[in-house]
């Protein structure tokens, strides 16, 4: 018994299956079901989109959330079916081949998933690019949408913006997230719990939630009486009330909408931060002290070393939000008095100047400024599998 | 030398400066609040620190919900996030289990080509989702249908990269069992690894909840009107003229009312989803 066991283990794929013959009733009965189930899933959304009123019952709240439901089933079910069926059909294949497919057979749903709506999308916008206002022909000469893009002042005054967005937001994220981790680990544990869960909240909120909060804050009465909390700090100190957004000088106003995004991030620089901080050996801390170290120089010099991983994951995610900031400006200031960003740009050429080439030569700018980090992401991730 | 340790580690200066940053950090949620309970003219003539201790009214939320779409586009928010929450969740379980525990040519490329896609901005692919959803491809654009796809696409990467990278610190030797006594892939998968991956689906299923109800940029492209979200709704009582602050104020309470439950209730999931490689495109 235990010898069997034992050559199972050492080597399942030739001692097991891979002598299995083809079984072809399997082989006709999981393709069948496979392609029964994938026509039923497909046609039962289309069904959802299509004829909503077949699930419909006249009472809008409960249609609503019927057609929720039948899309969790359908969805869940269906996959869950999906990948019965194949397991059965790929099963049936003789062993080797079998084998071969089964992991291909698993990952083929997400990846098909991602090569529809991301990888064909990604290629169609470079396309498109190069295509007229709807994306029905060609501009001569090729370059002429890119062309445009770059020569117009909007868009490189949208770059020095993004540039100042990428400068400033991550970098002051990370700083605040990690003050506030350092402080919050000297803390009463109760403290530490309660500080951290309310710094940590904004994180739930939307950007446009949070443009609405802020708003109130950044708010200018043209009368006497301010109601937005700045403008009263400000005239209480005798200052002159002043209508925050619409001062582009030094880019106060972009400004002023990064402090939004930094008091939405610093919550998720606070909780890797304060993680990492934790992870820091004691005895080597120690060892300082009775070397007679400062606090903050042990902090420069041995704490921030260790957790210098955890600072740049951080910061690069933060600046992948960065680059595509979208919400906030959109819902602020419109990009109007100088705070338009690419992502805004983008939806502004799409929708208001209806012109699809010219939207997706800026998005292929912005795709193209994205890759040094995609490849600085992959390299990261490379060094951290060889790790394990 | 052991209590001097534990006590060590609490100073004044932490607690002064804590507190003063928690206060600035809780300033601009309660001005929101505040307001949302206020009389229209009490708002307009005096600012909230004012009204602190009252008068308090619930005419705002009465108002929002009569006045504006918000009561419906609070059920649509449900429908469109529930769903687009739950079914990348099945896809990547499968791809997950098959990038840890199959072996086959290629895997390490597939997968260092999720890492990749996670970073690309989801702007680049609008355009032709466009196309291809609304009339000029299968003609869906506006449904829920739409959102679901886009939003299922879009999670996917992560939603593979954080179960891979948790079922990666299953121990092998269950599966390796499973195998032995016969268990066929799916049934590992299916009674074994996905049970067993649970802190990892809950975590990734906060995440992509609170993307997906807190999105606006997809849900306004791709809803129409009548199936907008609470998010879209309260952008648009911001770009309405004469709609005042006491609308705006109670349609932001009530788009942040499930955010803020699900972050109180279940904040180690959230922390731990957060914590497991929160980049998307």
């Amino acid at each position: 018994m235990s010898t069997v066991t034992q050559t199972a283990v050492q080597k399942p794929p030739k001692s097991g299956k891979a002598q299995s013959p083809a079984d072809p009733k399997r082989i006709v009965i999981g393709a069948v079901s496979l392609v029964l189930v994938g026509w039923f899933i497909g046609n039962g959304f289309l069904a959802l989109a299509y004829y909503p009123e077949w699930f419909a019952f006249g009472v809008p709240v409960l249609d609503k959330i019927i057609q929720a439901l039948l899309a969790m089933v359908l969805g869940i079910g269906g996959a869950v079916l999906f990948f019965y069926c194949m397991n059965v059909f790929v099963q049936g294949l003789p062993g080797r081949l079998g084998q071969f497919l089964m992991p291909y057979a698993w990952i083929l749903p997400g990846y098909f998933t991602i090569g529809l709506l991301l990888l064909y999308p990604t290629i169609q916008t470079v396309n498109y690019s190069f295509a007229n206002e709807d994306s029905t022909a060609y501009v001569a000469p090729f370059y002429k949408n890119f062309q445009e893009v770059l020569s117009s002042d909007e868009f490189i005054r949208t770059i020095g913006n993004n540039v100042l967005w990428l400068l400033i937001v991550p970098a002051t994220t990370v700083v605040i997230g990690l003050l506030v981790a350092v402080l919050a680990d000297r803390l009463a544990p109760k403290g530490e719990a309660v500080s951290k869960s309310l710094m940590f909240m904004p994180m739930a909120i939307s950007f446009v939630g949070a443009s609405t909060i802020w708003g109130f804050i950044y708010d200018y009465q043209s009368g006497d009486t301010q109601i937005g909390l700045l403008n009263a700090i400000v005239t209480s100190f005798g200052g002159e009330a002043q209508s925050w957004l619409t001062i582009d000088r030094f880019a106060l106003n972009s400004m002023l909408l990064m402090v939004i995004v930094v008091w939405l991030q610093v919550g998720y620089a606070m909780v890797l931060l304060s993680t990492a901080i934790k992870g820091v050996p004691d005895d080597t801390l120690e060892a300082a002290r009775i070397d007679g170290a400062t606090e903050v120089k042990i902090f420069f010099q041995i704490v921030i070393p260790q957790m210098k991983g955890t600072i740049i994951t951080v910061f690069v995610t933060v600046f992948i939000m960065v680059m595509k900031i979208f919400d906030i400006v959109y819902v602020m200031t419109n990009g109007n008095f100088k705070t338009n960003v690419i992502a805004n740009l983008f939806f502004q050429e799409l929708f208001v100047q209806r012109n699809a080439g010219k939207a997706s030569a800026i998005v292929v700018i912005l795709l193209v400024a994205v890759i040094p980090v995609l490849i600085y992401q992959v390299r990261h991730f490379k060094r951290e599998e060889s790790e394990r | 030398m052991s209590k001097a340790d534990t006590e060590y580690k609490r100073s004044w200066v932490s607690i002064i400066v804590m507190t003063v940053l928690c206060i600035i950090w809780l300033i601009p949620t309660v001005g929101l609040l505040v307001t949302s309970f206020r009389n229209i003219d009490l708002i307009n003539s005096s600012g909230w620190w004012t009204g602190l201790l009252g008068p308090f009214t619930a005419e705002n939320y009465a108002g929002v919900f009569a006045k504006t779409d918000m009561g419906t586009s609070f059920i649509n928010s449900i429908a469109v996030a529930v769903p687009a929450t739950i079914i990348p969740i099945t896809l990547a379980a499968f791809a997950a289990y098959a990038f840890t525990f199959l072996e086959f040519k290629g895997r390490d490329f597939l997968f260092v080509s999720i890492v990749a896609v996670m970073v690309v901005p989801i702007q680049v692919a609008l355009q032709p989702m466009l196309d291809m959803l609304g009339p000029r491809g299968i003609n869906i654009s506006g449904q829920y249908l739409a959102v679901w796809l886009l939003h299922a696409g879009f999670g996917m990467p992560l939603a593979i990269y954080t179960l891979r990278n948790y079922m990666t610190t299953l121990p092998r030797s269950i599966i390796e069992s499973a195998k032995v006594d016969g268990a066929s892939h799916f049934q590992t998968f299916w009674r074994l690894v996905f049970p067993m991956s649970t802190p990892a689906i809950a975590g990734f299923a906060i995440l992509q909840f609170l993307w997906v109800w807190n999105d606006l940029l997809i849900a306004m492209m791709f809803l129409k009107p009548q199936n907008a979200t609470v998010i879209v709704s309260l952008s648009s009582i911001m770009g309405t003229q004469g709609q005042g602050w006491e609308l705006l104020t109670a349609g932001a309470f009530i788009s942040m009312l499930v955010p803020m439950l699900i972050f109180f209730s279940m904040q180690r999931f959230f922390v731990r989803g957060m914590t497991s490689g929160a980049v998307k495109g």
